[in-house]
């Protein structure tokens, strides 16, 4: 079983990477970025069976940490499109050199 | 190291007041830093004349600005005395009064080596000075006769001057600095004489040039004054190179920079050998600078941009001797170097002829002074060049105390010249004799003084010139026949025909002296006056406090001569008194280059050397007052241009054009070109500044490319690096 979790964690993860790298739009990127987080609690999870409890009780921080970031996340996306008119990353370039 | 020095406790001299006598360079310092002080207090509080405060004065006063015309201090609207400088009563105290304080201490240590037997110089060490490997500096103090003499005529002369100068600086603005300087000076001058090793004489050589530099330039607000400063110092920096090449060749081949230890070992060189003699020559190179000799002379007449108490004191009596010092005091290196000495004695005469030529034709009093100036240094150093040490220093002496004089009754003749201008809102110029004349019914004290001092210099009998110069062609004339230069040569003429040369020219400097010192007293005192009917009633004696000095001098001038008589007039007084004090210094290098076995000149050839130097000077003064009609001259605004050779003399020979021609618009136009636009504006400030900021700008806009903007590819680069990360550390 451990395997098969760990591998379904490196897959989400995998996937979620790709999201990040090739979407434009901000919100998609943001549940792409959910997808690693939960990826990585998938394999907390997953270990905790090899080395105790500590791997369940830092699901809950991530967990609690990433309602908290989602929150946030989702507030200054909406203050960017409220700005800009659009939440596609590629127009978004203010702090180019 | 030394077995011709005796330790320092046993000479005689230990006992006495000479042990003193580092007390004799401090006095002045003292008074500089008094006086510096006091300047620098006063600086920032003189200001503008209090129109309500010198109202009482009205229009026949004096002042003391002498030479500065435009000074900026009094506009010509302000009619009253300019305010004394506020602390003008203790300066004009502590000015002169070191300086008599230091005479007296000289005439003291001076009263206390006629007692005792100077055969050995009395050294005394100071201080460790710079113990470097081999090199093993003390500061010693060095008093010998030769020294003593020139403390003597420093602060004696000094103090003269310095009194003089209460009158002619009390209404400067400037007056507590001009006595800084002044005792700065002198402090030098006494460094120069009195150190015991060439480094430090070299530091008092250079003080003094310093001082020099700080008094032309007095009057700075002026451009060319502050230009001739910035000229007196370059040249003189051109001269000190030589003076230090022969320090390291000394160090180098001596091993020693001790007057002593280096006239010790110069001894043991082979005579006429190629270290002498470039040490000997590189030394004169410092001395030409310093003394204003051929080629380097041409400071000096711009030198007289300064006050003229400077004039006399720094630029004729004192300083400029330096470099015959110099050469007596290296006797030991000079006297085994005969193309040296043979180089010596022809600069100085062709110095002398060249000086004196030019001197025939300047219209500024101060001018044909300082071309006179620079003749008689030529004459000394024909003296010293061909080893007759006594006559050059001699005539070093008398020639302080007559040329102090001349300069300062010039100095007095501007002051009222400048006085009565001021007065009269003129603004001729108050130096150039063809405003002056017939000053003797105005300034009769002045007038028989200054003609005390032209017949000195000139030449006339029993006037202490007389006697020096005198002693210096006999010296040339007896050595052209048998010594070791008539048989050296230099650049292939034989030494005797050179010195036969030399002798030649000196007889035709004597000549030419005597005529230009006539015109001069001629077209200043004598004929009608050309000053102007407006100023006429304002030309009136300068005050004792100025002329009280000149009295003084005019005795020495007069009787300078007694100090040093010739055998053949043992008739008026002891004789050879100088030559008997100087023995111990300079008298058995003498020997070695003169006469040897061979008796003196015989009387009768004396007789006729003195009968001719007499009928040059006759012949010269007579000639002038015949020739020159100042009856026929006009003021200088109504002079014609001069035409001719009238026109090269006029302009000295172009030589300043010439050098400026040949070598400072050269050296303009190269560092121009090459040293600030191409070095400091191309390399330094193009490559160096500019080019390290190019390149960090190059590094930053670099940087700043990164940077795009774009979160997508922040995440690749993020991601790249992850990979690369975790594939260091998984595949080590």
């Amino acid at each position: 079983m451990l395997v098969e979790a760990l591998a379904l964690s490196a897959l989400l993860f995998t996937i979620g990477v790709i999201g990040v790298l090739t979407r434009r739009n901000a919100i998609m990127i943001f549940m792409c970025v959910e997808l690693m987080l939960n990826a990585v609690n998938l394999s907390f999870v997953a270990l905790s069976k090899l080395y105790g409890a500590a791997g369940q009780v830092f699901v809950v921080f991530t967990m609690t940490v990433a309602a908290a970031e989602a929150a946030v996340g989702l507030a200054i996306i909406i203050a960017i499109f409220r700005h800009q008119r659009t939440v596609n990353l590629q127009n978004i370039n203010l702090l180019k050199g | 190291m030394n077995p011709a020095l005796i330790p320092e406790g046993a000479h005689p001299l230990a006992t006495t007041v000479a042990r003193l006598v580092w007390l004799l360079p401090l006095l002045p310092l003292l008074g500089f830093l008094i006086n510096g002080t006091l300047a620098m207090l006063g600086a920032a509080k003189i200001g503008p004349a209090d129109p309500s405060a010198d109202n009482g004065h009205g229009h026949g006063e004096a002042h003391g600005h002498g030479d500065a015309h435009a000074h900026a201090d009094h506009g010509h609207d302000d009619h009253g005395h300019p305010p004394r400088h506020k602390f003008a009563k203790i300066v004009s105290l502590v000015g002169p009064g070191v300086l008599v304080a230091a005479f007296g201490l000289a005439v003291a240590i001076f009263a206390a080596m006629r007692g005792v037997d100077m055969e050995h110089p009395y050294v005394l060490t100071l201080f460790s000075w710079m113990p470097v490997g081999d090199l093993n500096l003390n500061a010693t103090i060095l008093l010998d006769p030769l020294s003593m003499v020139m403390v003597m005529v420093i602060t004696g002369v000094g103090m003269l001057i310095h009194i003089f100068s209460v009158g002619y600086m009390q209404d400067d603005p400037g007056y507590p600095r001009y006595f800084a300087y002044l005792n700065l000076f002198v402090f030098f001058m006494l460094i120069l004489v009195l150190g015991g090793s060439y480094p430090l004489l070299f530091v008092g050589w250079e003080g003094v040039g310093l001082c020099s530099y700080l008094l032309i330039g007095f009057w700075f607000s002026e451009k060319a004054n502050a230009d001739a400063g910035k000229k007196a110092f370059i040249v003189n920096r051109i001269g000190d190179f030589g003076f230090l090449v022969a320090m390291f060749l000394m160090f180098a081949n001596l091993g020693t920079l001790d007057i002593l230890g280096v006239a010790e070992k110069a001894a043991e060189l082979p005579m006429g050998g190629v270290i002498a003699t470039a040490i000997a020559l590189f030394l004169f190179v410092g001395c030409t600078g310093k003394s204003a000799q051929i080629p380097l002379y041409v400071w000096l007449p711009d030198a007289m941009a300064g006050p003229t108490p400077v004039s006399a004191l720094i630029h004729a009596a004192t300083m400029v001797t330096a470099g015959v010092y110099l050469v007596a005091r290296a006797s030991g290196i000079f006297s085994m170097a005969p193309v040296a000495q043979l180089t010596v004695a022809a600069v100085g005469a062709a110095t002398a002829f060249f000086a004196a030529t030019i001197g025939l034709k300047q219209w500024d009093i101060k001018k044909v002074l300082a071309y006179s100036t620079v003749s008689q240094l030529g004459y000394m150093f024909i003296g010293v060049g061909v080893g007759a040490y006594v006559a050059g220093v001699f005539h070093l002496v008398t020639h302080a105390f007559f040329k102090a004089l001349l300069f300062l009754g010039s100095g007095s003749v501007i002051y009222v010249m400048h006085a009565a201008y001021h007065a009269t809102h003129n603004h001729d110029d108050a130096q150039d004799m063809r405003n002056m004349g017939g000053m003797k019914t105005y300034m009769p004290i002045t007038f028989y003084l200054m003609w005390t001092a032209t017949l000195a210099i000139a030449g006339i009998p029993l006037f202490s010139g007389f006697f020096s110069k005198d002693e210096i062609l006999a010296s040339v004339f007896a050595r052209a026949h048998h010594s070791t230069l008539a048989e050296a040569s230099l650049l292939g003429i034989p030494g005797s025909t050179l010195l036969m040369i030399v002798y030649g020219l000196g007889l035709a400097s004597a000549l030419l002296t005597a005529i230009y010192m006539t015109r001069m007293m001629l077209y200043t005192f004598h004929g009608p006056n050309r000053t102007g009917e407006a100023e006429r009633p304002h030309l009136k004696e300068a005050p004792w406090i100025m002329t009280g000095p000149l009295v003084v001098l005019a005795i020495l001038a007069a009787f300078g001569g007694w100090l040093n008589v010739p055998a053949l007039l043992d008739a008026i007084g002891p004789v050879g008194g100088l030559e008997h004090f100087l023995e111990p210094v300079v008298g058995a290098n003498a020997l070695r280059t003169t006469l040897g076995e061979a008796p003196h000149l015989s009387h009768s050839t004396e007789y006729v050397l003195v009968g001719t130097a007499i009928l040059i000077a006759v012949v010269g003064i007579t000639f002038a007052v015949l020739r020159l009609k100042p009856a026929a001259l006009v003021a200088k605004k109504d002079s014609p241009a001069a035409t001719g050779f009238d026109r090269v003399l006029e302009n000295k020979y172009f030589v300043d054009e010439g050098y400026d021609a040949a070598i400072v618009q050269p050296t303009v136009n190269v560092s121009r070109a090459v040293l600030w636009k191409g070095f400091d504006a191309g390399i330094i400030d193009g490559l160096f500044v500019n080019g390290s900021a190019l390149l960090a700008r190059a590094f930053g806009w670099m940087g700043s490319q990164l940077q795009t903007g774009q979160v997508g590819t922040y995440a690749w680069v993020l991601l790249i690096g992850v990979i690369t990360l975790l594939g260091a550390f998984t595949f080590r």
